[in-house]
């Protein structure tokens, strides 16, 4: 499929189920914000670190992780530090990069495929009002369409660079859309076609 | 909603994750790179329409949640709603609504300057009434800085929102999906 956050192991964290890690990954978030400041963000580190050494990913993913936000957080470094010092600067800014670090754990940990596998289990006994077969349909067509729409797109951009157009936005998303839109009718019709039971 | 509801809805996801690969544009002078992401915002509610626009919103941050590398610059996972900007991303659902409803009122009278004016409500003014509140408390800094944090991205946002007003119209003409507010049947 497509290039995920996954990288491959068989630590416990790697094999716990998803929806333990999202509950873990939601008590760690609440506590960094309702807890007491520094020894809740000490423990979070902890937590956090013990669980890259557990799960075996070298400290490389970490810095990875947190590379794309290096100036919004050097920006907030800055404003903290200058509002209200040092103290409150570096609690905020490492507050986000253990959160983002938690969060990134999980990523890192959980197949893409185990959370759609995970949903659906989290479906079986909701309500009948939950249109789960709907839910299911969905996900499952979004994950199809994903390499389907970029190789319209990489197309509908050769085509427009013929024409001198591949870096005009409307040029590219008005055929995308229309091309798009198209093709949705053509596959709800296939659907119908296969007599896709709407009340599950 | 039916069917053919659903496959809008993951199509329109999909396409989100395609406009993240969209060429940046690099405003002259400003120097913020702008993506096409939050066009597709705009766009979703503009195509498809309230309920569906946000839904697809709704689904497409799913597919981001549980590791997809699919906004722009291939950033995914929860991480990406823990950080300061995470305000933002779960603003798009509220936004497409508002602009897929506000597109539903007004269906008759689309042309570039109401889309314009649509697209720029939804997605610049209530996206930041969302964002920047969200960014502020998370990030415990005075409202006013946030504000000054996202005023740079002002200037490419309301190109964005005058590209999604041309295509609006664009589809409107030869496409049109839309029910307007006020007729007669519900579905479709």
């Amino acid at each position: 499929m497509l290039g995920e956050g996954y990288v491959a192991g068989t630590s416990p964290l790697h094999r716990a189920r998803p929806l333990w890690k999202l509950l873990g990954l939601i008590v760690l978030c609440t506590m960094l914000f309702v807890g007491p400041a520094w020894p809740a963000l000490a423990l979070g580190g902890a937590a956090v670190a013990a669980g890259f050494a557990l799960a075996r990913l070298p400290p490389i993913h970490a810095a990875r992780a947190l590379r794309p936000l290096a100036w919004i957080l050097a920006l907030l470094f800055a404003v903290q530090l200058w509002l209200s010092g040092w103290a409150l600067a570096a609690f905020a800014v490492l507050r986000f990069a253990v959160l983002i670090l938690a969060a990134t754990l999980v990523t890192l940990t959980t197949r893409s495929s185990e959370f759609v596998d995970g949903i659906l289990a989290l479906l079986a006994p909701a309500p009948a009002w939950v249109p789960k077969a709907r839910i299911a349909l969905a996900i499952s067509l979004a994950l199809r369409f994903l390499p389907m729409v970029r190789d319209m797109l990489e197309q509908i951009r050769q085509a427009q660079a013929a024409r001198g157009l591949e870096r005009n936005l409307i040029a590219l998303s008005v055929p995308l859309l229309l091309r798009a839109l198209k093709s949705a009718d053509d596959i709800s019709a296939a659907i119908y076609a296969r007599s896709f039971d709407e009340a599950d | 909603m039916e069917t053919r509801d659903t496959v809008f809805i993951a199509l329109f996801a999909a396409i989100m994750a395609a406009l993240a690969v969209f060429p940046p544009i690099t405003l002259p002078l400003i120097g913020v790179p702008i993506t096409a992401q939050s066009l597709g915002v705009m766009l979703a509610g503009g195509v498809l329409g309230a309920r569906r626009g946000a839904l697809a919103l709704v689904l497409f941050l799913v597919l981001v949640a549980i590791g997809l590398p699919l906004l722009a610059g291939g950033r995914g996972g929860f991480a990406v709603f823990l950080g300061p900007t995470g305000g933002y991303l779960v603003g798009w659902v509220v936004a497409a609504y508002a602009i897929g409803l506000m597109t539903e009122i007004f269906w008759h009278r689309l042309t570039h300057v109401t889309a314009f004016a649509i697209s720029a409500v939804g997605g610049i003014v209530l996206l930041y009434a969302i964002g920047i509140p969200w960014s502020a408390v998370v990030a415990k800094v005075p409202l006013w800085t946030a504000i000054g944090w996202s005023t740079p991205f002002i200037p490419g946002d309301l190109v964005k929102c005058a590209i999604a007003a041309v295509v609006m119209v664009a589809v409107k003409r030869s496409y049109p999906i839309i029910t307007p507010r006020g007729a007669a049947s519900t579905t479709r």
